[in-house]
C-alpha cells in the first residue's frame, strides 16, 4: 500500500489519548501513497495536553533529513502547539514545502465549550482554534487547503511542482514483499481454518455467563443446585436426579475427613508445620492416595462389578480372589467388626435402600461380606467397597448411562475422584488448623524409630 | 492529561482540608453548598455559622466575572440569602456567549476587608508558572503590570527562595505568611494534580491569608490515585451545556464503558447526520459538512472509538438514528457512517452494533427518507462493508459503502449533493 521511497516525510498530529487510536494516522498514510511516491517516516504525536514532544521539534527534526522533500502535517484545535512551527517558518527555520491542515473548524457550531474525542482537542480560546491555526500557518507560508477534503489535492500539487522543479526525481513503484496473511484476520474473515490443540466439553465460559455441562450459572443458582447437581455435571455432564447429587454428597460428606492419624492428614500436617504454603500442605496430603490410601472404591467397583456380571457367587468370587492372591477390595477394616459395623456404611446403605430403585450391587457386597464374615471377624465392608458398590447401583439405576458408559467411567477411575475431592476439604481443615495454632516444625522423636542393622 | 473544571465549593474544601494536611495551614473559611434540593434548616445544623453571619452569596457554575454581572449579593442574613436563592435558582443568565439555568450556589461568610491578593499556579507543559499580585480582585485584569510571575521547572522543588521574587516588595509583616501561603497552596496543587488554581482574591483576615474567591481545575486522568483525597468530587458540565435526554443517555453510557462515545446534537433539524468511529475522524467529518457550507444542516457530532462492544454499539447507533430520522418532513437526509482506516479496532464487530441499529429502524429509516453512506477501512473491513451492503439491499434503503481506496470525507460531499438535490 505504501510505496517504498524516501521522499516525503508525513508528519501527523494527533491520536493517542489513553486509549490506542490510530485510524487518523492510517488514513493520511493511505493519503499520501495515492498521489506521491512514499513516504519517509510518519509520526503520531498524540492528542495530549502535553505531548512527550512537540510539532515544531519534528518539523525542525525532517527540515535537517535530507531524504525528506516535504513535510505534511495535521494538526488539531486546542492548545498552541502549531503557533512554534508558525514561529520557525516565519523566522525561515523550515525550507521545505509545508502542507498543513488543523482540524476543528466545527468547533464553532457548538454553543458551549465541548471536549472532543482527545484531551488536548478542546475549543477555548480563539487563538487555539483550528481556523486561527489554519490561518496563521497560511500566513506564515504554509500550503493550507480549504478543507480536509481538499488536503489530498494540496499534498498532489505541492509533490509535482517539487518533481517539475526536479527536486524529487519520483521512485518507480516497488512491489511489496508477500507478507504472510495474519492468522487471527484469516480466522475471522472465514477464509481459513486452525487445528485447536485442545477441546473442551463439559464447560464454556465464552459467553454472557459461564455454562457448566450447557446450563448457564444463572440456573445453577437460581434453581438451588448443590454441589452434587454440579458434580453431576461437570463430572458425568448431565442432570443427575436429585436422589443421585444427594448421594454424591452424602460421599463427600462422608469422606471429608478421617481424623489427623491417616497418611493424607498426617502428610498435610507435617507440611504445613514445615511452613508451606495451603497448596503445597494440600497436596502432599493429596499425593498419598493410591493403592493403599482411600483408592480403593474404583477397584471395589470393579471387582464387585465383573463378578457381579459374570454371575459368580459370593462364594466363587472370593475364593477366585484368593487364588490370585489379591484381597478384595472393599472388605476388611483395621478396627471395625462384624458385631460393631461401620456407621458411614450403615448410612449409605440406609440412604440407598430408601431412594434408589434397584440396590443388586449392593446386596451382593453385602452376600460377599457375609462369607468373608465367616472368615475372620474384621472382614466387614467397608466404607470404599460400600460407595463402590452403590454408585454400581446408581449409574445402573437411574437409566441415565449405557453400558459403554458406565465400563468408562468405572475404567477412568470417578469414583476416586469423589474421594480426592472430599478429602480436599479435609486436608485443607488441617492445614488452616496448624497455621492457626502456630504450631513449629515437626520432627519425628527418635524414641519411635527403631534404629537397627 | 484532561483540565476538568470543578466547583468553587470544592476548590475551598480540597484546598482547606489538604493545606491542614500539608502546610498545617488552619484556613478559617466556611463554605456551603446551596442547590435546588437544599434544605435550609439541615444546612443550619450543618453549618451552624450560617445563622450567626452576615453572608456572601454568588452562583458556584464555572463561569467567572460574576461581580461584574451583579450576581454577587453582600452582607445578607441567613433569609435574605434563601430569598436570593429562591430569586434566581433556575433562571437562564447569558455568559460569554453561553446560555444557561443558574443551579448551584456558593455561601460564605461576609468578610469586609481593605487588601485583595492575587494568586495562580498553573500547570504547563514544561513546569508550573506562579503568579501573584498586591492588586488583586475584579480589576486585576486592568493590573496585570502588576502581576509578579515565576515559572517553576518541573523538577525544581518548591522553596522560599524560588518563591522569592513574588513577595520581595511586600511589607516585613505580611511577607512571611503570604510566602508560607503560597508555599502551602502550591504543596496542595501538586499532592492533588490540580492543573489550574486561581484565587482572586485572597486576604488577610487577623494577620491570617483567607481565600475569598477561588477557582479550581484538576486533572481528571490522575482520579485513580487521589480517589480518597478528592473525596466526592463533581466534575459539572461546562456552563451552557444542558444535555437533553438522548445525550444524557449517551453520555451515560460513555461514563460506564472504557470505549468512547460521544453524541452532541446541533442542530435537530439538521438533514446530514453523523455517527463516525475515531475521535479524530469525528471532528474532520463535522468540520468537513462545514468547511463545504453546509453547517447549518449538520444534525450532530458523534464518536465512538476506543472498541466499544457490540451491545454498546447498537445502544448508542439506536439514539443516533432516532435523533437523525425524527419528525420527518418529506425532505430527504443523509446519515454518514464514516470512519478512518482503522489500526486495531474489528470493522465488522463494530458495524455488527450499527446494523442491528438500522434493521431495527428500518420504518423510520424510509419514513424520514434516509440515505446512507458508509466509509470506513482497516481490520476486517471487507467483512464489514459487505455486510453494510447486503443491508441496503435487504431493507430497500439507499445505502452506499465505501472502502480505503476512496477519501475519507468524500462521503460528506455526496450527502450534502443528495439532501440538495430536488425529489
Amino acid at each position: 500500500m505504501v510505496g517504498s521511497c524516501e521522499k516525503i516525510m508525513i508528519f501527523y498530529f494527533f491520536a493517542f489519548f489513553l486509549k490506542l487510536q490510530g485510524g487518523m494516522s492510517n488514513e493520511l498514510y493511505n493519503t499520501i501513497a495515492r498521489v506521491t511516491d512514499g513516504i519517509y517516516e510518519g509520526i503520531a504525536i498524540g492528542g495530549d495536553v502535553f505531548p512527550g514532544s512537540t510539532l515544531s521539534d519534528h518539523v525542525l527534526r525532517f527540515n535537517n533529513i535530507p531524504q525528506v522533500k516535504m513535510i505534511v502535517v495535521l494538526g488539531e484545535l486546542g492548545g498552541q502547539d502549531e503557533y512554534s512551527l508558525v514561529e520557525a517558518l516565519k523566522q525561515g527555520k523550515v525550507n521545505k514545502p509545508v502542507v498543513a491542515w488543523v482540524s476543528g473548524t466545527c468547533a464553532r457550531l457548538f454553543k458551549s465549550e465541548v471536549q472532543f474525542g482527545h484531551a488536548g482537542a478542546k475549543s477555548g480560546g480563539e487563538l487555539e482554534s483550528a481556523q486561527a491555526k489554519n490561518q496563521a500557518l497560511k500566513d506564515a507560508g504554509a500550503v493550507v487547503p480549504t478543507s480536509y477534503e481538499a488536503l489530498e489535492t494540496a499534498i498532489k500539487e505541492t509533490f509535482e511542482k517539487l518533481v517539475e522543479a526536479g527536486k524529487i526525481t519520483p521512485v518507480k513503484e516497488v512491489k511489496p514483499p508477500q507478507i504472510p496473511e495474519d492468522l487471527n484476520i484469516a480466522i475471522k474473515s472465514g477464509r481459513v481454518r486452525a487445528p485447536t490443540h485442545i477441546i473442551s466439553t463439559i464447560s464454556d465460559d465464552r459467553g454472557e455467563e459461564p455454562c457448566y455441562a450447557g446450563v448457564p450459572m444463572s440456573s445453577i443458582v437460581e434453581q438451588g443446585y448443590g454441589v452434587g447437581d454440579v458434580i453431576s455435571l461437570l463430572w458425568f455432564k448431565r442432570s443427575l436426579p436429585r436422589y443421585c447429587t444427594k448421594f454424591i454428597e452424602i460421599c463427600i460428606m462422608l469422606c471429608a475427613d478421617h481424623g489427623p492419624c491417616v497418611s493424607g492428614a498426617h502428610n498435610t500436617i507435617v507440611t504445613a508445620r514445615a511452613g508451606k504454603d495451603l497448596v503445597s500442605s494440600l497436596v502432599s496430603g493429596l499425593l498419598t492416595i493410591g493403592p493403599r490410601f482411600g483408592g480403593a472404591i474404583d477397584d471395589a467397583a470393579r471387582y464387585f462389578k465383573d463378578a457381579y456380571d459374570r454371575g459368580l457367587t459370593a462364594y466363587e468370587f472370593v475364593e477366585s480372589m484368593k487364588k490370585k492372591g489379591i484381597r478384595v477390595p472393599g472388605i476388611g477394616h483395621r478396627i471395625k467388626r462384624g458385631d460393631n459395623r461401620d456407621k458411614r456404611v450403615e448410612l449409605l446403605q440406609l440412604f440407598a435402600r430408601t431412594n434408589f430403585p434397584s440396590v443388586k450391587y449392593m446386596e451382593y457386597a453385602v452376600q460377599v461380606e457375609t462369607y468373608t464374615l465367616s472368615k475372620a471377624n474384621n472382614l466387614v465392608l467397608n466404607v470404599d467397597g460400600a460407595i463402590g458398590s452403590l454408585f454400581l447401583d446408581l449409574l445402573a439405576g437411574s437409566g441415565m448411562f449405557t453400558k459403554q458408559e458406565i465400563d468408562e467411567i468405572i475404567e477412568i477411575g470417578y469414583l476416586n475422584g469423589l474421594f480426592v475431592l472430599a478429602r480436599s476439604i479435609g486436608l485443607i481443615g488441617h492445614t488452616f488448623d496448624q497455621k492457626r495454632l502456630k504450631q513449629p516444625l515437626y520432627r519425628h522423636p527418635w524414641e519411635d524409630v527403631l534404629y537397627t542393622k | 492529561m484532561a483540565r476538568k473544571k470543578i466547583r468553587e465549593y470544592d476548590s475551598k474544601r480540597l484546598v482547606k482540608q489538604h493545606l491542614k494536611r500539608l502546610a498545617g495551614i488552619d484556613l478559617q473559611i466556611c463554605s456551603a453548598q446551596v442547590t435546588q434540593s437544599t434544605d435550609f434548616s439541615e444546612l443550619t445544623n450543618n453549618e451552624p455559622w450560617l445563622s450567626s453571619s452576615r453572608l456572601v452569596v454568588k452562583p458556584d457554575m464555572l463561569f467567572g466575572k460574576r461581580g461584574k454581572s451583579g450576581l454577587v449579593a453582600l452582607n445578607l442574613d441567613l433569609a435574605q440569602v434563601a430569598e436570593f436563592v429562591k430569586g434566581r435558582l433556575g433562571t437562564e443568565v447569558e455568559m460569554g456567549g453561553c446560555k444557561g439555568p443558574i443551579t448551584t450556589f456558593i455561601v460564605e461568610p461576609f468578610v469586609p476587608h481593605d487588601q485583595e491578593y492575587y494568586l495562580s499556579i498553573v500547570s504547563e507543559r514544561l513546569g508550573c508558572t506562579i503568579s501573584f499580585s498586591e492588586c488583586g480582585g475584579i480589576e486585576i485584569e486592568e493590573n496585570w503590570d502588576k502581576v509578579k510571575t515565576i515559572f517553576l521547572p518541573t523538577e525544581k522543588h518548591m522553596t522560599l527562595e524560588a518563591c522569592a521574587p513574588l513577595i520581595a516588595t511586600l511589607p516585613l509583616e505580611v511577607r512571611g505568611k503570604i510566602g508560607d501561603f503560597i508555599m502551602g497552596v502550591f504543596a496542595v496543587f501538586q499532592d492533588l494534580d490540580f492543573s489550574f488554581i486561581e484565587m482572586n482574591p485572597f486576604t488577610l483576615v487577623n494577620g491570617e491569608p483567607y481565600p475569598l474567591d477561588m477557582r479550581g481545575e484538576l486533572d481528571d486522568t490522575a482520579a485513580f490515585k487521589n480517589f480518597k483525597k478528592w473525596g466526592d468530587i463533581e466534575f459539572p458540565l461546562p456552563f451552557g451545556r444542558v444535555l437533553s435526554s438522548t445525550e444524557g443517555f449517551i453520555h451515560a453510557l460513555d461514563e460506564k464503558t472504557s470505549a468512547s462515545l460521544k453524541f452532541t446534537v446541533l442542530n435537530p433539524k439538521g438533514r446530514i447526520w453523523t455517527m463516525v468511529a475515531g475521535g479524530g475522524a469525528s471532528v474532520i467529518y463535522a468540520d468537513t459538512v462545514g468547511d463545504l457550507g453546509y453547517a447549518s444542516e449538520l444534525g450532530n457530532y458523534a464518536e465512538y472509538s476506543g472498541a466499544p462492544n457490540e451491545e454498546e454499539v447498537l445502544q448508542y447507533a439506536r439514539v443516533v438514528v432516532d435523533c437523525a430520522t425524527a419528525d420527518p418532513d418529506g425532505q430527504k437526509r443523509a446519515l454518514l457512517i464514516g470512519g478512518g482506516i482503522a489500526n486495531f479496532t474489528d470493522v465488522a464487530a463494530t458495524f455488527n452494533g450499527i446494523i442491528r441499529a438500522l434493521r431495527e429502524k428500518e420504518s423510520k429509516l424510509k419514513a424520514s427518507r434516509m440515505h446512507i453512506y458508509v466509509r470506513r477501512g482497516g481490520p476486517n473491513y471487507q467483512t464489514g462493508l459487505a455486510k453494510m451492503r447486503a443491508l441496503g439491499e435487504e431493507l430497500g434503503v439507499p445505502l452506499e459503502v465505501y472502502g480505503p481506496e476512496a477519501t475519507m470525507t468524500g462521503i460528506c460531499k455526496q450527502a450534502i449533493d443528495c439532501v440538495m438535490s430536488a425529489a
